[in-house]
């Protein structure tokens, strides 16, 4: 393999790589705005010049020597661009000496000459990378006197997102994502020299599944969300490391809150999984039901109204219950939706406590979401992990396809639901009406809540920790983002300077910490007043029971899930090779 | 002054050792006084009008087409006190966003002024606003409808700004 000398350091690298490749590979940033490892290359933006050298030949063909021994570089007349060089035995590149720094910062002239500095009010400030090479590679001093060029500052490129012309640096970054990765060729850049802008083609806007992926792509801010312009600014939200629940591949992605609420979802690269990808789709609704409609505290039914009381008695409530009814009687729903830990807690209290075998998940199933990159058919993030588990049905007792027809016959009198809604049926949401009694875990009011006899006011996967299965087997482990009275401050959360110094006394600091307790939690508290015995304190204990008790899972712990970026089941001892994992900008704050 | 001969004994002259005289001699004193021109400001009828360099509480600019503010953020970030809320929504003024809620709780303030240096519009200044009353705690957090003051009542402190910043 050639070995090439980078800033001094000597690394290795296999032939046919170019320059920065080599070495994002071994963890050396060089600066570049128009690079991306997963695009093609365009070499258009000039900030990736660097000086480079090779070792001098004598006209015998032998390499010429110092004094010393060590050869003579004998370095290119130009300088070259090291996304696009291909690297070769003995290559020497400096990225910090004069040559590379006087180019850099040219290049940081050049690019700022007609940028409109209005960094107060765009979205990108914090995680700009044009930011970012100001600090590190300008001396912040323009020579240019002439009025900067305007352009268009406020263009929808697609329903999801907004072009600013006047921050747009044209790396094409974005037309490249949307011909490459998202497949729809209608971007283009239109004009020439510094009036060029990115526009769609006439007739055509950009509205592919993949859209808002450019948003992040892009070096600056002249792409930004509609759904999220100016809610926050970066450095106001605390980022935590999550799983998206929208579909069976769970993407990684990391939930953006402030005061408590979720103001956005962005993608996390994981290259196992959704690289550095995620669909609009899953960025734009799976927060809304965190931060609305939700089930306020546990509710029990009395003379026909739910009325908020509290955990202990609503436990009681639910336990007194189910001690009416036979084995039999009882259907216990489990939840694709929920996490392996609220599944593997719930068929043990169903089989252990309730010793009943009737016990299945719904499915969500849905053809037309799914597409060749990352969506996928199966609309729940944790079908396989429910199964596995043991939370799906034996086959020696009712399942949820027959659920129906036991309820409308009243052989199943009650039934214990977590997280699910029904939703796509109605016959159920009508038969609900029939069951004597219905407990239910529940985040947001629905029509399961309208019915139920018993509510326990549940966490959405932003406020639980816990793991899921995607489809490619991959368990993969999240963490709470959004404080609830039960997770508060326990749990190692990032958090913003706001969330770490505000008090009581500040209305900011005042987003609602919600009284809703994680699934497992809720199994445990009804568990233990019917003879079960747990006393597990986190997911984490609840997680290593599961590995102890559950083979595929065998070996796991969070630590290893986070330290791999998640495991696939049977394999916990033989993980996929590490790799420096790209990443754009550097300076995110929180 | 050496200290060890600070004794009573030397301090004290015979006539201040009978009191009598002294006493006759300060109320001498306060008599002259009563006659002489005052300097008492019959405050809060009488204010006093602080410079342009004067620090009183911060205020929001206002110009006709409404704040100047962009809702950037960057004084609630440098507040040390965090005494500073922002939230910013879109407008369809040039400027794109404007702060759809800002308040200052003037209970965490500190008057450090660190806010109107760190605005990169300046938006937000210091003014010649001294005496602050509140009755209770939410009174003490002030909302745009308070820290909104014209421009030419600020001109004061713009001017020093300028010509000292
Ligand atoms: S919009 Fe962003 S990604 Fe697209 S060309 Fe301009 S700077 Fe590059
Ligand atoms: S592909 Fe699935 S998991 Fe990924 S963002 Fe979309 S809905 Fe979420
Ligand atoms: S003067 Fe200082 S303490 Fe007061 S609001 Fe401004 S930055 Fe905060
Ligand atoms: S720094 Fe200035 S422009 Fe930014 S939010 Fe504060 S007052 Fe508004
Ligand atoms: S990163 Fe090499 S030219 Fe843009």
């Amino acid at each position: 393999m050639p070995q090439i000398t980078i800033d001094g350091k000597r690394i290795e690298a296999s032939a046919g790589k170019t320059i920065i490749e080599a070495a994002t590979e071994s963890g050396i940033m060089i600066p570049h705005f128009c690079w991306h490892p997963s695009l093609s290359v365009a070499g258009n933006c000039r900030m990736c010049l660097v000086n480079v050298g090779m070792p001098k030949r004598a006209p015998d063909g032998s390499t010429e020597r110092n004094p010393d021994g060590s050869p003579v570089i004998q370095y290119a007349p130009k300088m070259q661009i090291a996304c696009a060089t291909p690297i070769a035995d003995g290559m020497v590149v400096e990225l910090s000496d004069k040559r590379t720094e006087t180019a850099q910062n040219a290049v940081m002239e050049f690019l700022l000459i007609n940028h409109p500095l209005d960094c107060p009010i765009c979205d990108e400030a914090g995680t700009c990378k044009l930011q970012e090479y100001s600090f590190t590679h300008s001396v912040g001093k323009s020579r240019f006197d002439d009025p900067k060029w305007h352009k268009d500052k406020r263009v929808p490129l697609g329903p999801n997102v907004m072009y600013d012309a006047e921050r747009c640096i044209l790396c094409s970054r974005c037309i490249r994502f949307a011909d490459e990765v998202a497949e729809q060729h209608v971007l283009t850049f239109v004009e020439r020299n510094d009036h060029v802008y990115v526009d769609t083609f006439p007739g055509v806007t950009f509205d592919s599944q993949y859209s808002m992926n450019t948003i992040e792509l892009c070096p600056v801010g002249a792409l930004t969300s509609r759904d999220f312009r100016f809610k926050a600014r970066v450095w106001e939200m605390s980022f935590n490391d999550s799983i998206c629940p929208g579909c069976s591949r769970g993407c990684n992605m990391q939930i953006g809150v402030r005061d408590n609420q979720i103001q956005r979802l962005e993608p996390q690269t994981n290259m196992h999984v959704n690289q550095y990808w995620m669909c609009d789709h899953g960025r734009l609704t799976q927060y809304d039901f965190v931060n609305t409609n939700r089930v306020q505290e546990p509710m029990i039914r009395r003379d026909g109204q739910l009325v908020p009381v509290s955990w202990d008695e609503a436990y009681k409530a639910a336990a007194n219950l189910l001690k009416r009814y036979k084995h039999s009687e009882i259907m216990v729903v489990s939840s694709s939706r929920a996490s392996n830990e609220d599944n593997y807690m719930l068929a043990n209290f169903a089989r252990k406590t309730l010793k009943t075998e009737n016990i299945d998940f719904p499915l969500h199933t849905d053809e037309s979401f799914a597409d060749s990159l990352l969506r996928t058919a199966d609309r729940s993030p944790n079908s396989r992990g429910a199964s596995e588990t043991g939370a799906g049905n034996s086959r020696r007792g009712v399942d949820f396809a027959h659920l129906l027809a036991r309820i409308n016959s009243g052989s199943i009198k009650a039934l214990y639901v977590m997280c699910e809604d029904f939703a796509e049926s109605a016959e159920m949401t009508a038969a609900l009406g029939k069951v004597e009694t219905l407990i239910v875990h529940a985040s947001n009011n629905n029509a399961v809540t309208a019915a139920a006899h018993v509510v326990f006011a549940a966490s959405t996967y932003a406020e639980a920790g816990g793991t899921y299965v995607n489809v490619q087997k991959r368990v993969q482990h999240f963490r709470p983002a959004v404080v609830t009275q039960e997770n508060s401050r326990t749990t190692g959360m990032k958090m913003s300077r706001w969330d770490k110094f505000g008090t009581q006394y500040d209305r900011w600091a005042q987003g609602e910490r919600r009284n809703c307790r994680q699934n497992w939690n809720i199994v445990q508290g009804v568990a233990n007043l019917l003879g079960g015995d747990w006393h597990f304190k986190s997911s984490e204990d609840v997680f290593s029971d599961l590995a102890h008790h559950v083979a595929p899972f065998k070996g796991m712990t969070y630590e290893l899930l986070d330290e791999h970026q998640g495991l696939i089941l049977d394999r916990a001892d033989s993980p996929e090779p590490k790799k420096e994992v790209y990443k754009s900008f550097t300076m995110k704050p929180n | 002054m050496n200290v060890t001969k600070n004794t009573e004994k030397e301090r004290m002259t015979f006539w201040e050792k009978i009191y009598l005289p002294e006493i006759a001699r300060g109320l001498g004193l306060t008599l002259k006084q009563m006659f002489k021109p005052t300097f008492v400001r019959q405050y809060p009828e009488e204010r006093w009008e602080p410079l342009g360099s004067y620090r009183g509480r911060p205020v929001l600019v206002l110009e006709e087409d409404g704040e100047r503010c962009v809702a950037c953020g960057l004084c609630a970030r440098v507040c040390p006190a965090l005494a500073i809320e922002v939230r910013a929504s879109e407008t369809e003024q040039e400027k794109e966003r404007y702060p759809m809620l800002f308040e200052i709780n003037m209970l965490r303030c500190i008057y450090c002024g660190f806010c109107e240096e760190v605005c990169p519009e300046e938006a937000i200044v210091m003014s010649k606003d001294y005496d602050l009353v509140f009755t209770s705690t939410e009174d003490a957090v002030l909302g745009k409808d308070k820290l909104l003051m014209p421009v030419e009542q600020l001109q004061d402190r713009l001017e020093f700004l300028r010509r000292w910043r």
